[in-house]
């Protein structure tokens, strides 16, 4: 299906605004002609206490009727009283699992006695986009079969983040070739945020809980009675390309009714109050960097446990490490490059030792580029108010309290002298500011 | 042509089990190709057949407990170019050096019919605190791979990639739900160095830390936290960091 496959990255010049409805027999039809045009499907999946977002085979894989309570430092799955296939918040896992992998062998090199070396890319010969990950039977979710991917499930925060991650590692100078393959061919179905978790703040960062534009079909599900029968699920449907609309064409539906069409911005409003945190963005990134020495960042380093789980599950943190192996017989050598983190040693670590030597200069550092330097370096916070760093932590630091105590000091020490506004829209080859360099190191 | 004389390969040990350098034994796919790589000079695991020292590369395995082996260690030390301490006993005193924290006397009395048979040192202690230990693999055992990557790293004269992160940091890159935020089980990764491919949380079980504590580890933030959840402190029962006592000692020690 070529038109499936060969539309550019943003495909949305071609807004259609009618909205439609399919039915959970709609969604299994759909699910079914993606994997039939040959895309990996991910979406969500109960698995180890938790919904997860990985491979998934069909409509039934869902979690439906399933939700997850979450606070800081807590996730735990929890029955809903009616049948909703997406009334859960997002999980541990991003899309960034996928499109930017833990791990990728970057090259790989033998040594021939008769023709010196020869090297490749390491990537599959098919040129398939999901084949390129470092073999390893630990970590089967990059190296399943490929194909491009068909997200399922995909919230609007993740969908703020993905923009994100196509400015950071395809809207400079130099782009990732590897991103890009895997982004390039990919169809999103996206849904509409109805049962936010008590960690999201999608809505003070103007990412959610609606859905604007971004992906290829967007859902809206609607609410049901707990006692109508779980094939009773609708959704309302928004066609967002035109490949979309391409594969709609297989899959049956209707046109909503205006009573329909009321109840999903109902669903949406809903969530909009239901937000479990709250982030004042307004003048956050100029009050935040006017308290660079306050004694609370130590009061956080205090609690912070370095261990890097905020970095790994935030859907924009992008850095990388790059190591080197070999094999024994000494023919054979590989480049892989894995997720890194801004609070390991190693991360900063130059001539004469780290640089940022304490956890509190650490934590610094990572809720500044979050939230004040992405501006200057990216145009936009680097925060999608997604809550995985905050649930995720495994003693409970949350960087909207965190950010609004540090913000509050700021208001209280008004003689500090306060940064400059941030350009707001800075030039796409513009080179990032030292105390904003995310440093991806040996690249 | 003449091939190049292949590096000499010494295992040793001292208070152990015998399960790390039985590793090199579980190779098994690379055995062949380790020994094609290096001459492995000693073994005694393998085989009772010992070419006299130097070595170029020793494993050594197990704590030192007793005085003979104290002096033992320094001789080994002298025998060898690149001295690798393996597993959790060599790198940090191993389980039993839970005598550390109670009385001899009243242990082996515990323990034994005839203590007075005994000639054992007060505490069990990590080889580095005797001899200068070049590298140092965690894990009780070691794992697999990062015996190979030492070997090969060695081979090929770089660096091995041994990173002093936390388990939590392998955990994400294995794309495993965390156990203490989704289950409520304690878990000590946080505190952890990785290496075993968070291996304990891939099966749905708390990292009991022996790889030993990672760069930076902050228990007390963790003993917090645990407290609060009501599970109680690091401190207890399989979440006393056992394994490798360099956790237990940490207990005041934030790690910054």
């Amino acid at each position: 299906m070529a038109q499936v496959q060969g539309v550019a990255l943003n495909d949305n010049q071609d807004p259609d605004t009618r909205r439609l409805v399919i039915t959970r027999d709609g969604l299994a039809v759909l699910l079914n002609a993606l994997r039939r045009h040959g895309y990996r499907l991910i979406g969500p999946r109960l698995g180890d206490g938790a919904i997860q977002f990985t491979d998934i085979d069909g409509v039934d894989d869902l979690p439906q009727g399933w939700t997850a309570v979450q606070e800081a430092g807590h996730y735990r799955l929890q029955r809903r009283a009616d049948a909703a296939l997406f009334g859960y918040a997002v999980g541990p896992h991003s899309l960034k699992r996928y499109l930017h992998p833990p791990r990728l062998r970057l090259w790989r090199m033998h040594r021939d006695a008769m023709q010196g070396c020869s090297s490749d890319s390491g990537a599959d010969p098919g040129g398939d986009p999901g084949g390129d990950a470092e073999t390893s039977d630990r970590d089967p979710q990059t190296t399943a079969p490929a194909g491009p991917f068909a997200f399922v499930g995909v919230r609007p925060c993740e969908l703020r983040a993905l923009a994100i991650q196509d400015r950071v590692l395809l809207g400079g100078q130099q782009i990732d070739p590897h991103y890009q393959a895997r982004r390039a061919g990919c169809f999103i179905v996206a849904v509409a945020c109805g049962s936010p978790g008590g960690t999201c703040f999608c809505q003070s960062m103007q990412a959610g809980p609606g859905l604007r534009d971004g992906f290829d079909l967007g859902l809206t599900e609607l609410d049901t009675d707990p006692t109508d029968p779980p094939q009773g699920q609708r959704l309302l449907l928004a066609i967002g390309s035109a490949r979309g609309r391409a594969l709609l064409t297989e899959i049956p539906h209707r046109p909503a009714t205006a009573a329909e069409i009321a109840q999903g911005e109902r669903v949406v409003a809903r969530a909009a109050d239901a937000m479990g945190r709250h982030l004042d963005g307004d003048g956050l990134r100029e009050r935040l960097l006017a308290v660079l020495e306050h004694p609370y960042w130590d009061q956080v380093g205090a609690r912070c446990l370095g261990c890097t789980n905020c970095t790994l599950v935030c859907p924009t943190c992008f850095c990388t490490s790059v190591e080197d192996h070999t094999d024994l017989t000494g023919q054979y050598a590989e480049r892989t490059r894995r997720w890194d983190s801004c609070f390991t040693g190693d991360f900063s670590y130059i001539h004469g030792g780290s640089v940022r030597q304490h956890r509190a200069a650490r934590y610094r550092q990572w809720l500044l580029h979050k939230l004040a330097t992405w501006h200057d370096q990216f145009g936009s916070p680097g925060c999608v108010g997604c809550g995985r760093c905050i649930t995720w932590c495994p003693v409970g630091i949350d960087l909207s309290a965190e950010a609004a105590a540090l913000a509050a000091a700021a208001a209280s020490q008004p003689g500090l002298p306060t940064a400059p506004p941030a350009d707001p829209s800075p030039a796409p080859t513009s080179a990032p500011q030292p105390a904003a360099m995310p440093a991806r190191r040996h690249e | 042509m003449t091939k190049p004389r292949r590096p000499t390969l010494a295992v040793w040990k001292f208070a152990s089990c015998d399960g790390c350098q039985l590793t090199l034994l579980d190779c098994e796919e690379e055995l062949l190709a380790v020994a094609g790589a290096v001459e492995i000079a000693r073994f005694l695991e393998a085989t009772r057949a010992v070419r006299p020292g130097p070595y170029d590369i020793s494993l050594v395995e197990g704590s030192i407990t007793t005085a003979a082996d104290r002096d033992r260690i320094q001789a080994v030390r002298r025998e060898s170019g690149l001295l690798v301490a393996i597993g959790a006993c060599a790198a940090g005193g191993g389980i039993q050096a839970l005598r550390n924290r109670a009385s001899l006397a009243e242990l082996t009395a515990a323990v034994y019919a005839r203590p007075d048979y005994l000639d054992t040192l007060a505490e069990s202690t990590p080889i580095a605190e005797h001899v200068p230990v070049d590298y140092e693999l965690r894990g009780c055992p070691i794992a697999k791979g990062q015996l190979l990557e030492v070997i090969t790293a060695l081979l090929a004269g770089r660096q091995p990639v041994l990173p002093p992160h936390s388990v939590c940091h392998d955990c994400k890159l294995a794309g495993q739900v965390c156990v203490m935020v989704a289950q409520g089980i304690p878990c000590l990764g946080p505190l952890t160095q990785a290496g075993c491919g968070a291996l304990c949380p891939g099966f749905q079980r708390g990292c009991y830390g022996c790889f030993g504590p990672m760069e930076q580890p902050n228990r007390p933030a963790l003993d917090h936290w645990l407290r609060a959840l009501g599970v109680g402190t690091a401190a207890a029962g399989r979440l006393d960091g056992r394994f490798d006592p360099r956790l237990q000692a940490l207990a005041e020690d934030t790690g910054d």
